[in-house]
Protein backbone atom coordinates (compact mmCIF):
# COMPACT_ATOMS: atom_id res chain seq x y z
CA UNK A 1 0.00 0.00 0.00
CA UNK A 2 2.88 2.27 0.44
CA UNK A 3 2.85 5.67 -1.39
CA UNK A 4 5.35 8.39 -1.78
CA UNK A 5 5.06 10.68 0.80
CA UNK A 6 4.69 14.60 0.06
CA UNK A 7 8.10 16.55 0.16
CA UNK A 8 9.98 13.33 1.93
CA UNK A 9 13.72 13.01 0.33
CA UNK A 10 15.59 11.50 2.99
CA UNK A 11 18.87 12.46 3.63
CA UNK A 12 20.57 14.37 0.68
CA UNK A 13 20.83 12.35 -2.52
CA UNK A 14 23.47 13.30 -4.12
CA UNK A 15 25.22 10.79 -6.89
CA UNK A 16 28.84 10.32 -6.91
CA UNK A 17 30.15 7.64 -9.30
CA UNK A 18 32.15 6.05 -6.31
CA UNK A 19 28.56 5.38 -4.85
CA UNK A 20 26.98 2.10 -5.31
CA UNK A 21 23.53 1.23 -6.05
CA UNK A 22 20.83 2.51 -3.39
CA UNK A 23 23.62 4.10 -0.94
CA UNK A 24 23.74 7.81 -0.16
CA UNK A 25 26.39 9.25 1.10
CA UNK A 26 27.01 10.67 4.68
CA UNK A 27 29.70 12.93 6.35
CA UNK A 28 29.31 11.60 9.67
CA UNK A 29 28.97 8.32 11.13
CA UNK A 30 26.21 6.86 12.72
CA UNK A 31 26.69 4.87 15.66
CA UNK A 32 25.17 1.15 15.15
CA UNK A 33 24.85 -1.03 18.38
CA UNK A 34 23.84 -4.75 18.42
CA UNK A 35 24.25 -4.34 22.13
CA UNK A 36 26.49 -3.11 24.72
CA UNK A 37 29.73 -1.69 23.76
CA UNK A 38 32.45 -4.10 24.87
CA UNK A 39 35.21 -2.22 25.76
CA UNK A 40 38.68 -4.19 25.25
CA UNK A 41 42.05 -3.21 27.61
CA UNK A 42 44.75 -3.68 24.44
CA UNK A 43 46.73 -5.02 27.52
CA UNK A 44 44.07 -7.67 27.58
CA UNK A 45 43.25 -7.41 24.07
CA UNK A 46 44.71 -10.78 21.91
CA UNK A 47 44.15 -11.56 18.51
CA UNK A 48 43.89 -14.87 16.68
CA UNK A 49 43.70 -16.75 13.60
CA UNK A 50 42.99 -20.64 13.74
CA UNK A 51 43.08 -23.22 10.33
CA UNK A 52 42.91 -27.45 10.99
CA UNK A 53 46.78 -26.83 11.42
CA UNK A 54 46.75 -24.92 14.81
CA UNK A 55 46.37 -21.46 16.33
CA UNK A 56 48.68 -18.39 15.80
CA UNK A 57 47.94 -15.72 18.51
CA UNK A 58 49.17 -12.48 19.19
CA UNK A 59 49.06 -9.54 21.83
CA UNK A 60 48.75 -6.02 21.39
CA UNK A 61 52.48 -5.12 21.21
CA UNK A 62 53.65 -7.97 19.21
CA UNK A 63 50.61 -6.42 16.60
CA UNK A 64 51.71 -3.06 16.53
CA UNK A 65 55.19 -4.51 15.60
CA UNK A 66 54.10 -6.51 12.38
CA UNK A 67 53.64 -3.97 8.94
CA UNK A 68 51.34 -1.39 9.17
CA UNK A 69 49.33 -0.46 6.18
CA UNK A 70 47.86 3.29 5.66
CA UNK A 71 44.68 2.67 3.94
CA UNK A 72 42.09 4.58 2.28
CA UNK A 73 39.00 3.29 1.63
CA UNK A 74 34.87 4.20 1.04
CA UNK A 75 32.47 1.93 3.00
CA UNK A 76 28.86 1.32 2.47
CA UNK A 77 26.52 0.19 5.27
CA UNK A 78 23.34 -2.06 4.46
CA UNK A 79 21.45 0.63 5.77
CA UNK A 80 22.09 2.70 2.86
CA UNK A 81 24.97 4.72 3.57
CA UNK A 82 28.45 5.40 2.25
CA UNK A 83 30.98 7.11 3.67
CA UNK A 84 33.97 8.09 0.99
CA UNK A 85 37.73 8.79 1.51
CA UNK A 86 37.66 6.98 5.05
CA UNK A 87 41.48 6.67 6.49
CA UNK A 88 42.22 3.68 8.79
CA UNK A 89 45.53 2.11 9.83
CA UNK A 90 46.25 -1.19 10.54
CA UNK A 91 47.87 -4.72 9.24
CA UNK A 92 47.20 -6.71 6.33
CA UNK A 93 45.31 -10.06 6.64
CA UNK A 94 48.04 -11.12 4.16
CA UNK A 95 50.72 -9.82 6.73
CA UNK A 96 49.23 -12.23 9.36
CA UNK A 97 48.29 -15.48 7.41
CA UNK A 98 52.48 -15.35 6.38
CA UNK A 99 53.80 -18.54 6.87
CA UNK A 100 49.94 -20.34 7.75
CA UNK A 101 48.96 -23.13 5.92
CA UNK A 102 45.01 -23.95 5.17
CA UNK A 103 43.05 -25.91 2.60
CA UNK A 104 40.08 -24.22 4.16
CA UNK A 105 38.58 -21.92 1.81
CA UNK A 106 36.17 -19.66 4.68
CA UNK A 107 36.64 -17.81 7.20
CA UNK A 108 34.58 -16.76 10.55
CA UNK A 109 35.52 -13.92 12.03
CA UNK A 110 34.64 -13.15 15.72
CA UNK A 111 34.42 -10.70 18.06
CA UNK A 112 34.46 -9.54 21.72
CA UNK A 113 30.64 -9.16 22.55
CA UNK A 114 29.49 -12.71 20.81
CA UNK A 115 29.28 -11.78 16.93
CA UNK A 116 30.68 -13.70 14.38
CA UNK A 117 30.44 -12.49 10.66
CA UNK A 118 31.50 -15.10 7.41
CA UNK A 119 34.02 -14.40 4.91
CA UNK A 120 35.74 -15.91 1.85
CA UNK A 121 39.53 -16.23 2.34
CA UNK A 122 40.57 -15.27 -0.48
CA UNK A 123 38.25 -12.14 -0.25
CA UNK A 124 40.02 -11.07 2.36
CA UNK A 125 43.89 -11.87 0.62
CA UNK A 126 45.75 -9.49 -1.81
CA UNK A 127 45.15 -6.32 -0.09
CA UNK A 128 41.44 -6.57 0.58
CA UNK A 129 41.27 -6.73 4.01
CA UNK A 130 42.73 -5.10 7.37
CA UNK A 131 42.78 -5.56 10.68
CA UNK A 132 42.55 -1.67 11.72
CA UNK A 133 42.87 -0.02 14.91
CA UNK A 134 43.29 3.67 14.06
CA UNK A 135 40.41 5.68 11.97
CA UNK A 136 41.48 8.99 10.51
CA UNK A 137 44.16 9.34 12.60
CA UNK A 138 42.94 8.71 16.37
CA UNK A 139 42.60 5.23 18.33
CA UNK A 140 39.90 3.57 17.06
CA UNK A 141 37.01 4.34 19.65
CA UNK A 142 35.49 1.42 21.41
CA UNK A 143 31.94 2.69 19.61
CA UNK A 144 33.46 2.03 16.27
CA UNK A 145 34.46 -1.43 16.95
CA UNK A 146 38.45 -0.12 19.01
CA UNK A 147 40.61 -1.19 19.84
CA UNK A 148 40.43 -3.14 16.25
CA UNK A 149 37.78 -3.94 13.56
CA UNK A 150 38.52 -5.92 10.30
CA UNK A 151 37.72 -3.62 7.61
CA UNK A 152 36.80 -5.84 4.16
CA UNK A 153 36.08 -2.35 2.48
CA UNK A 154 34.49 -4.08 -0.63
CA UNK A 155 32.06 -6.20 1.34
CA UNK A 156 28.90 -4.35 3.18
CA UNK A 157 30.30 -3.05 6.47
CA UNK A 158 28.84 -5.53 8.74
CA UNK A 159 30.86 -8.39 7.39
CA UNK A 160 33.92 -5.20 8.84
CA UNK A 161 33.48 -7.17 12.09
CA UNK A 162 33.92 -4.84 15.01
CA UNK A 163 36.01 -5.68 18.37
CA UNK A 164 37.31 -8.45 15.95
CA UNK A 165 39.23 -10.91 18.57
CA UNK A 166 39.94 -13.55 15.88
CA UNK A 167 39.95 -15.67 12.48
CA UNK A 168 38.72 -19.03 12.79
CA UNK A 169 39.23 -21.05 8.92
CA UNK A 170 36.53 -23.20 7.78
CA UNK A 171 35.87 -25.61 5.07
CA UNK A 172 32.21 -24.30 3.94
CA UNK A 173 30.60 -20.86 3.64
CA UNK A 174 28.69 -21.11 7.37
CA UNK A 175 26.76 -18.14 7.80
CA UNK A 176 27.85 -15.92 11.00
CA UNK A 177 25.59 -14.56 13.25
CA UNK A 178 24.34 -11.47 11.21
CA UNK A 179 23.58 -13.81 7.77
CA UNK A 180 22.07 -15.89 9.88
CA UNK A 181 19.55 -13.48 11.13
CA UNK A 182 18.71 -12.03 7.37
CA UNK A 183 22.15 -10.25 5.76
CA UNK A 184 23.35 -11.86 2.61
CA UNK A 185 25.64 -14.49 3.07
CA UNK A 186 28.10 -12.77 0.48
CA UNK A 187 27.18 -8.95 0.47
CA UNK A 188 28.56 -7.39 -2.51
CA UNK A 189 27.43 -3.01 -2.62
CA UNK A 190 27.82 -3.19 -6.21
CA UNK A 191 25.25 -6.20 -6.40
CA UNK A 192 23.51 -5.07 -3.68
CA UNK A 193 23.56 -8.46 -1.77
CA UNK A 194 22.15 -6.61 1.65
CA UNK A 195 19.36 -9.63 2.33
CA UNK A 196 18.84 -13.46 1.45
CA UNK B 1 8.55 -40.01 11.36
CA UNK B 2 8.02 -38.18 7.92
CA UNK B 3 8.06 -34.49 8.10
CA UNK B 4 5.33 -31.78 6.83
CA UNK B 5 5.14 -29.10 4.61
CA UNK B 6 5.78 -25.72 5.82
CA UNK B 7 2.36 -25.19 5.01
CA UNK B 8 1.04 -27.02 8.50
CA UNK B 9 2.83 -23.85 10.49
CA UNK B 10 0.02 -21.62 8.98
CA UNK B 11 -2.62 -22.62 11.71
CA UNK B 12 0.07 -22.34 14.58
CA UNK B 13 2.14 -19.21 13.07
CA UNK B 14 -0.82 -16.96 12.38
CA UNK B 15 -2.04 -17.58 16.17
CA UNK B 16 1.51 -16.24 17.43
CA UNK B 17 1.17 -13.33 15.51
CA UNK B 18 -2.53 -12.95 15.89
CA UNK B 19 -1.21 -11.71 19.25
CA UNK B 20 0.92 -8.78 20.87
CA UNK B 21 4.28 -10.46 20.66
CA UNK B 22 5.86 -8.22 23.19
CA UNK B 23 3.11 -10.10 26.07
CA UNK B 24 4.32 -13.07 24.95
CA UNK B 25 6.52 -14.62 27.44
CA UNK B 26 9.59 -15.85 26.28
CA UNK B 27 12.70 -18.35 28.03
CA UNK B 28 16.16 -17.41 27.81
CA UNK B 29 18.27 -20.70 26.63
CA UNK B 30 21.07 -19.10 28.11
CA UNK B 31 20.19 -18.57 31.88
CA UNK B 32 16.65 -20.11 31.60
CA UNK B 33 14.84 -16.84 33.02
CA UNK B 34 11.43 -16.11 31.70
CA UNK B 35 9.87 -12.65 31.13
CA UNK B 36 7.79 -11.08 28.63
CA UNK B 37 9.41 -9.61 25.34
CA UNK B 38 8.36 -6.25 26.23
CA UNK B 39 11.08 -6.35 28.98
CA UNK B 40 13.75 -7.11 27.21
CA UNK B 41 16.65 -5.20 26.11
CA UNK B 42 16.45 -3.98 22.18
CA UNK B 43 19.50 -2.54 20.29
CA UNK B 44 18.70 -1.25 16.87
CA UNK B 45 21.66 -1.60 14.41
CA UNK B 46 20.51 0.05 11.76
CA UNK B 47 17.54 -1.77 9.82
CA UNK B 48 18.01 -4.85 12.52
CA UNK B 49 16.84 -5.10 15.84
CA UNK B 50 18.41 -7.30 18.39
CA UNK B 51 16.87 -8.49 21.40
CA UNK B 52 18.56 -9.35 24.39
CA UNK B 53 17.94 -11.38 27.57
CA UNK B 54 17.69 -8.42 30.51
CA UNK B 55 18.77 -10.74 33.17
CA UNK B 56 22.18 -12.59 30.83
CA UNK B 57 22.61 -10.38 28.16
CA UNK B 58 22.24 -13.18 26.00
CA UNK B 59 20.81 -12.69 22.53
CA UNK B 60 16.88 -13.72 22.67
CA UNK B 61 15.37 -12.84 18.85
CA UNK B 62 17.00 -10.64 16.22
CA UNK B 63 14.13 -8.51 13.81
CA UNK B 64 15.69 -7.96 10.34
CA UNK B 65 13.41 -5.16 7.92
CA UNK B 66 15.11 -4.37 4.58
CA UNK B 67 14.15 -4.25 1.24
CA UNK B 68 10.17 -4.69 2.33
CA UNK B 69 10.69 -7.78 3.59
CA UNK B 70 10.95 -8.60 7.31
CA UNK B 71 13.47 -11.68 9.00
CA UNK B 72 13.14 -12.93 12.46
CA UNK B 73 15.10 -15.06 14.37
CA UNK B 74 14.30 -16.49 18.21
CA UNK B 75 17.56 -18.23 18.80
CA UNK B 76 18.27 -17.59 21.95
CA UNK B 77 14.64 -18.29 23.03
CA UNK B 78 14.10 -22.30 24.47
CA UNK B 79 10.30 -21.44 24.22
CA UNK B 80 7.71 -18.99 24.11
CA UNK B 81 3.87 -18.61 26.07
CA UNK B 82 1.70 -17.05 23.97
CA UNK B 83 -0.86 -14.92 25.63
CA UNK B 84 -4.57 -16.60 24.78
CA UNK C 1 -8.38 -4.12 23.79
CA UNK C 2 -6.85 -7.22 24.32
CA UNK C 3 -6.86 -10.64 22.35
CA UNK C 4 -5.87 -10.72 18.64
CA UNK C 5 -4.15 -7.15 17.39
CA UNK C 6 -5.97 -5.49 14.83
CA UNK C 7 -2.81 -3.62 13.74
CA UNK C 8 -2.41 -3.12 10.23
CA UNK C 9 -1.21 -0.27 8.01
CA UNK C 10 -3.45 2.49 7.42
CA UNK C 11 -3.82 6.13 6.21
CA UNK C 12 -3.47 8.90 8.32
CA UNK C 13 -4.77 12.29 6.89
CA UNK C 14 -3.10 15.53 8.71
CA UNK C 15 -6.01 17.27 10.16
CA UNK C 16 -4.27 19.68 12.32
CA UNK C 17 -0.40 20.99 12.73
CA UNK C 18 0.19 23.13 15.44
CA UNK C 19 3.17 24.28 17.30
CA UNK C 20 3.39 22.28 20.24
CA UNK C 21 6.43 24.25 21.65
CA UNK C 22 9.68 25.90 20.08
CA UNK C 23 11.02 22.56 18.84
CA UNK C 24 7.88 20.31 18.79
CA UNK C 25 4.57 20.00 16.80
CA UNK C 26 1.10 18.22 17.88
CA UNK C 27 -0.23 16.67 14.89
CA UNK C 28 -3.67 15.16 14.53
CA UNK C 29 -4.13 12.52 12.18
CA UNK C 30 -7.93 11.08 11.37
CA UNK C 31 -7.00 7.32 10.88
CA UNK C 32 -9.30 5.76 8.55
CA UNK C 33 -9.63 2.18 10.09
CA UNK C 34 -8.48 2.92 13.10
CA UNK C 35 -9.53 0.59 15.75
CA UNK C 36 -9.56 3.09 18.83
CA UNK C 37 -6.46 2.41 21.11
CA UNK C 38 -4.99 1.93 25.15
CA UNK C 39 -3.89 5.02 26.48
CA UNK C 40 0.38 4.59 26.12
CA UNK C 41 0.14 2.48 22.98
CA UNK C 42 2.29 3.71 19.97
CA UNK C 43 2.18 3.73 16.30
CA UNK C 44 5.08 3.82 13.53
CA UNK C 45 4.98 6.17 10.37
CA UNK C 46 6.56 5.29 7.86
CA UNK C 47 7.56 8.00 5.07
CA UNK C 48 8.53 7.22 1.46
CA UNK C 49 11.10 9.33 -0.89
CA UNK C 50 10.24 9.02 -4.34
CA UNK C 51 13.32 6.80 -5.66
CA UNK C 52 11.31 4.25 -2.75
CA UNK C 53 13.46 4.72 0.09
CA UNK C 54 11.78 4.29 3.00
CA UNK C 55 12.47 6.03 6.67
CA UNK C 56 10.28 4.47 9.61
CA UNK C 57 9.78 6.02 13.18
CA UNK C 58 7.56 4.81 16.31
CA UNK C 59 5.81 7.77 17.92
CA UNK C 60 3.68 7.37 21.02
CA UNK C 61 -0.15 8.23 21.23
CA UNK C 62 -1.17 11.14 23.50
CA UNK C 63 -5.16 10.18 22.98
CA UNK C 64 -6.90 7.01 24.10
CA UNK C 65 -10.34 5.48 23.76
CA UNK C 66 -12.43 4.63 21.04
CA UNK C 67 -12.32 6.59 17.84
CA UNK C 68 -10.30 7.44 14.30
CA UNK C 69 -8.81 10.84 15.57
CA UNK C 70 -4.87 10.44 16.66
CA UNK C 71 -2.93 12.93 18.44
CA UNK C 72 0.80 12.68 18.51
CA UNK C 73 3.59 15.31 19.70
CA UNK C 74 7.06 15.24 18.15
CA UNK C 75 10.15 16.87 18.69
CA UNK C 76 12.97 17.86 16.35
CA UNK C 77 15.55 16.33 16.38
CA UNK C 78 18.02 18.80 14.78
CA UNK C 79 20.15 16.50 12.81
CA UNK C 80 17.08 13.86 12.73
CA UNK C 81 16.08 12.42 9.47
CA UNK C 82 11.92 12.09 10.18
CA UNK C 83 11.49 14.39 13.17
CA UNK C 84 12.31 17.74 11.35
CA UNK C 85 10.10 16.81 8.01
CA UNK C 86 6.99 15.48 10.51
CA UNK C 87 7.61 19.29 12.56
CA UNK C 88 8.41 21.56 9.95
CA UNK C 89 7.27 20.28 6.46
CA UNK C 90 4.17 18.51 7.28
CA UNK C 91 1.13 20.08 6.41
CA UNK C 92 -2.44 20.14 7.07
CA UNK C 93 -3.70 17.60 4.54
CA UNK C 94 -1.08 15.89 4.02
CA UNK C 95 -1.35 11.50 3.99
CA UNK C 96 1.14 9.61 6.35
CA UNK C 97 1.41 5.77 6.38
CA UNK C 98 0.55 4.39 9.69
CA UNK C 99 1.10 1.13 11.86
CA UNK C 100 -0.67 0.66 14.92
CA UNK C 101 -1.55 0.62 17.38
CA UNK C 102 1.17 -1.26 18.79
CA UNK C 103 2.46 -2.41 22.04
CA UNK C 104 0.54 -4.16 24.75
CA UNK C 105 2.76 -3.71 27.85
CA UNK C 106 3.08 -0.07 28.48
CA UNK C 107 -0.86 0.24 28.74
CA UNK C 108 -2.93 1.50 31.70
CA UNK C 109 -6.12 0.53 31.48
CA UNK C 110 -8.81 2.58 34.25
CA UNK C 111 -9.25 -0.48 37.02
CA UNK C 112 -9.59 2.05 40.36
CA UNK C 113 -6.79 -0.87 41.37
CA UNK C 114 -5.47 0.32 44.92
CA UNK C 115 -2.27 0.47 44.13
CA UNK C 116 -1.37 4.03 43.04
CA UNK C 117 0.04 5.18 39.45
CA UNK C 118 3.07 7.20 39.03
CA UNK C 119 4.05 8.51 36.05
CA UNK C 120 7.50 9.81 35.12
CA UNK C 121 8.51 11.62 31.67
CA UNK C 122 11.37 13.46 30.53
CA UNK C 123 10.77 15.80 27.69
CA UNK C 124 8.60 14.18 24.44
CA UNK C 125 8.74 11.02 26.69
CA UNK C 126 5.01 13.28 28.43
CA UNK C 127 3.44 11.84 25.06
CA UNK C 128 1.95 8.33 26.56
CA UNK C 129 1.50 10.17 29.87
CA UNK C 130 -0.71 12.42 27.94
CA UNK C 131 -2.62 9.68 27.15
CA UNK C 132 -2.95 7.96 30.22
CA UNK C 133 -3.81 11.11 32.28
CA UNK C 134 -6.24 11.80 30.33
CA UNK C 135 -8.09 8.29 29.91
CA UNK C 136 -7.58 8.25 33.98
CA UNK C 137 -9.68 11.54 34.02
CA UNK C 138 -12.50 10.87 31.32
CA UNK C 139 -13.39 7.85 32.89
CA UNK C 140 -13.35 9.45 36.38
CA UNK C 141 -11.04 6.07 37.98
CA UNK C 142 -10.55 6.65 41.05
CA UNK C 143 -6.73 5.27 41.28
CA UNK C 144 -4.41 7.64 42.62
CA UNK C 145 -2.16 9.47 39.88
CA UNK C 146 0.76 11.96 39.97
CA UNK C 147 2.92 12.95 37.31
CA UNK C 148 6.86 13.58 37.54
CA UNK C 149 7.87 16.03 34.48
CA UNK C 150 11.32 16.48 34.00
CA UNK C 151 11.58 19.60 31.05
CA UNK C 152 13.85 21.90 29.92
CA UNK C 153 11.96 24.79 30.23
CA UNK C 154 8.26 26.25 30.67
CA UNK C 155 7.65 27.05 27.11
CA UNK C 156 8.38 23.32 26.36
CA UNK C 157 5.58 22.27 28.46
CA UNK C 158 3.70 19.59 25.81
CA UNK C 159 -0.29 19.34 26.04
CA UNK C 160 -0.51 21.83 29.32
CA UNK C 161 -4.71 21.86 28.43
CA UNK C 162 -4.25 18.22 30.07
CA UNK C 163 -1.39 18.90 32.95
CA UNK C 164 -3.30 21.85 34.23
CA UNK C 165 -5.86 19.24 35.37
CA UNK C 166 -3.41 16.84 37.16
CA UNK C 167 -1.27 16.62 39.74
CA UNK C 168 1.98 17.34 38.50
CA UNK C 169 5.40 17.43 39.65
CA UNK C 170 7.85 19.40 37.28
CA UNK C 171 11.24 19.52 37.16
CA UNK C 172 13.14 22.18 34.99
CA UNK C 173 16.77 21.55 33.73
CA UNK C 174 17.35 24.78 31.91
CA UNK C 175 15.41 27.41 33.05
CA UNK C 176 12.65 27.33 35.28
CA UNK C 177 9.74 29.81 35.31
CA UNK C 178 9.96 33.25 37.08
CA UNK C 179 9.54 33.13 40.69
CA UNK C 180 10.30 29.18 41.02
CA UNK C 181 11.31 28.01 44.49
CA UNK C 182 14.28 25.77 42.90
CA UNK C 183 16.98 26.69 40.33
CA UNK C 184 16.83 24.70 37.27
CA UNK C 185 19.05 21.51 37.08
CA UNK C 186 18.81 18.00 36.18
CA UNK C 187 16.52 15.60 38.18
CA UNK C 188 18.45 14.05 41.23
CA UNK C 189 17.91 11.08 43.29
CA UNK C 190 16.57 12.97 46.15
CA UNK C 191 14.22 15.34 44.07
CA UNK C 192 13.19 12.38 42.53
CA UNK C 193 12.52 10.98 45.98
CA UNK C 194 10.60 13.87 47.04
CA UNK C 195 8.07 13.46 44.11
CA UNK C 196 6.54 10.08 43.53
CA UNK C 197 4.90 8.00 45.30
CA UNK C 198 7.28 5.93 47.94
CA UNK C 199 8.13 2.44 47.25
CA UNK C 200 5.92 2.00 50.64
CA UNK C 201 2.53 2.86 48.83
CA UNK C 202 3.86 0.22 45.78
CA UNK C 203 2.77 2.46 43.26
CA UNK C 204 2.85 0.95 39.40
CA UNK C 205 5.79 2.74 37.54
CA UNK C 206 5.34 4.23 33.79
CA UNK C 207 8.83 5.67 32.89
CA UNK C 208 9.69 6.95 29.69
CA UNK C 209 11.88 9.09 27.65
CA UNK C 210 15.44 9.00 26.30
CA UNK C 211 17.04 6.11 26.85
CA UNK C 212 19.79 7.74 29.30
CA UNK C 213 16.73 9.57 31.46
CA UNK C 214 14.94 6.40 31.63
CA UNK C 215 18.17 4.36 32.70
CA UNK C 216 18.76 6.74 35.12
CA UNK C 217 15.64 7.22 36.48
CA UNK C 218 14.70 2.96 36.34
CA UNK C 219 18.15 2.49 38.54
CA UNK C 220 17.45 5.22 41.12
CA UNK C 221 13.83 3.85 41.52
CA UNK C 222 15.29 0.74 42.54
CA UNK C 223 17.86 1.48 44.75
CA UNK C 224 14.75 3.66 46.45
CA UNK C 225 13.20 0.64 47.23
CA UNK C 226 10.82 0.18 44.28
CA UNK C 227 10.22 -3.64 43.07
CA UNK C 228 11.29 -3.61 39.32
CA UNK C 229 8.24 -5.64 38.62
CA UNK C 230 6.39 -2.55 39.19
CA UNK C 231 8.20 -0.75 36.98
CA UNK C 232 7.31 -0.56 32.88
CA UNK C 233 9.52 1.68 31.06
CA UNK C 234 9.37 2.84 27.20
CA UNK C 235 12.80 4.08 26.06
CA UNK C 236 12.74 6.61 22.89
CA UNK C 237 16.22 6.18 22.00
CA UNK C 238 19.10 9.08 21.99
CA UNK C 239 21.55 9.11 25.19
C1 LIG D 1 8.08 3.51 21.30
C2 LIG D 1 8.61 4.86 20.92
C3 LIG D 1 7.78 5.97 21.02
C4 LIG D 1 8.26 7.25 20.66
N1 LIG D 1 7.43 8.32 20.81
C5 LIG D 1 7.88 9.56 20.49
C6 LIG D 1 7.01 10.70 20.66
O1 LIG D 1 5.85 10.60 21.07
N2 LIG D 1 7.51 11.93 20.33
C7 LIG D 1 8.79 12.09 19.85
O2 LIG D 1 9.17 13.22 19.55
N3 LIG D 1 9.63 11.02 19.69
C8 LIG D 1 9.19 9.77 19.99
N4 LIG D 1 10.03 8.68 19.82
C9 LIG D 1 11.35 8.89 19.18
C10 LIG D 1 11.18 8.80 17.66
O3 LIG D 1 10.83 7.49 17.28
C11 LIG D 1 12.47 9.13 16.87
O4 LIG D 1 13.53 8.38 17.40
C12 LIG D 1 12.82 10.59 16.94
O5 LIG D 1 11.76 11.38 16.38
C13 LIG D 1 14.13 10.86 16.17
O6 LIG D 1 13.98 10.49 14.82
P1 LIG D 1 14.82 11.23 13.70
O7 LIG D 1 14.61 10.47 12.44
O8 LIG D 1 14.47 12.69 13.67
O9 LIG D 1 16.30 11.12 14.21
P2 LIG D 1 17.44 10.11 13.67
O10 LIG D 1 17.84 10.56 12.30
O11 LIG D 1 16.94 8.72 13.84
O12 LIG D 1 18.57 10.37 14.73
C14 LIG D 1 19.32 11.57 14.74
C15 LIG D 1 20.23 11.60 15.95
O13 LIG D 1 19.49 11.72 17.16
C16 LIG D 1 19.73 10.61 18.05
N5 LIG D 1 18.43 10.23 18.62
C17 LIG D 1 17.53 9.37 18.09
N6 LIG D 1 16.42 9.32 18.88
C18 LIG D 1 16.63 10.18 19.91
C19 LIG D 1 15.85 10.57 21.03
N7 LIG D 1 14.61 10.08 21.25
N8 LIG D 1 16.38 11.48 21.87
C20 LIG D 1 17.61 12.01 21.66
N9 LIG D 1 18.40 11.65 20.62
C21 LIG D 1 17.93 10.76 19.75
C22 LIG D 1 20.30 9.54 17.19
O14 LIG D 1 21.18 8.71 17.94
C23 LIG D 1 21.05 10.33 16.13
O15 LIG D 1 22.31 10.72 16.57
C24 LIG D 1 9.59 7.41 20.19
C25 LIG D 1 10.42 6.29 20.09
C26 LIG D 1 9.95 5.02 20.45
C27 LIG D 1 10.88 3.84 20.34
ZN1 LIG E 1 19.21 -14.87 29.88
Amino acid sequence: MSFITRGFSGRSHDRDPRLPPGQTEVSDWPVLSAGPTPRVDTEEWEFSIRTENGAHTWTWDQFMALKIDDVSTDIHCVTHWSKLGTSWRGVSIDTLFEGIETSHDFVMAHSYGGYTTNVPLDELLNGQAWIAFEFDGEPLEAEHGGPARLIVPHLYFWKSAKWVRGLVTMPNDDPGFWEQSGYHIHGDPWKEERYW
Amino acid sequence: MSHLDGNALAGVLSEVFTFDPTLARARCANCYSVDVLARAMVYVDGSAFVVRCASCDAVLATVMDGDGRRWVSLKGVSAIEIPR
Amino acid sequence: MSGPADTAWRVGSVSRISKETPSAARIVLDVDGWPGNDAGQHLDIRLTAPDGYTATRSYSIASAGPGMVVDLAVDKLPDGEVSPFLVDDVMAGDKLEVHGPLGGWFVWRPDAASSPVQLIGGGSGVVPLIAMLRSHHDTADATPFRLLYSLRTPEDTFFPEVLKDADVDYVYTRRAPDGWPTPAGRLTKDVLAASVFAAAEKPRVFLCGSTGFVETVAAWLVELGHDPRMIRTERFGGT
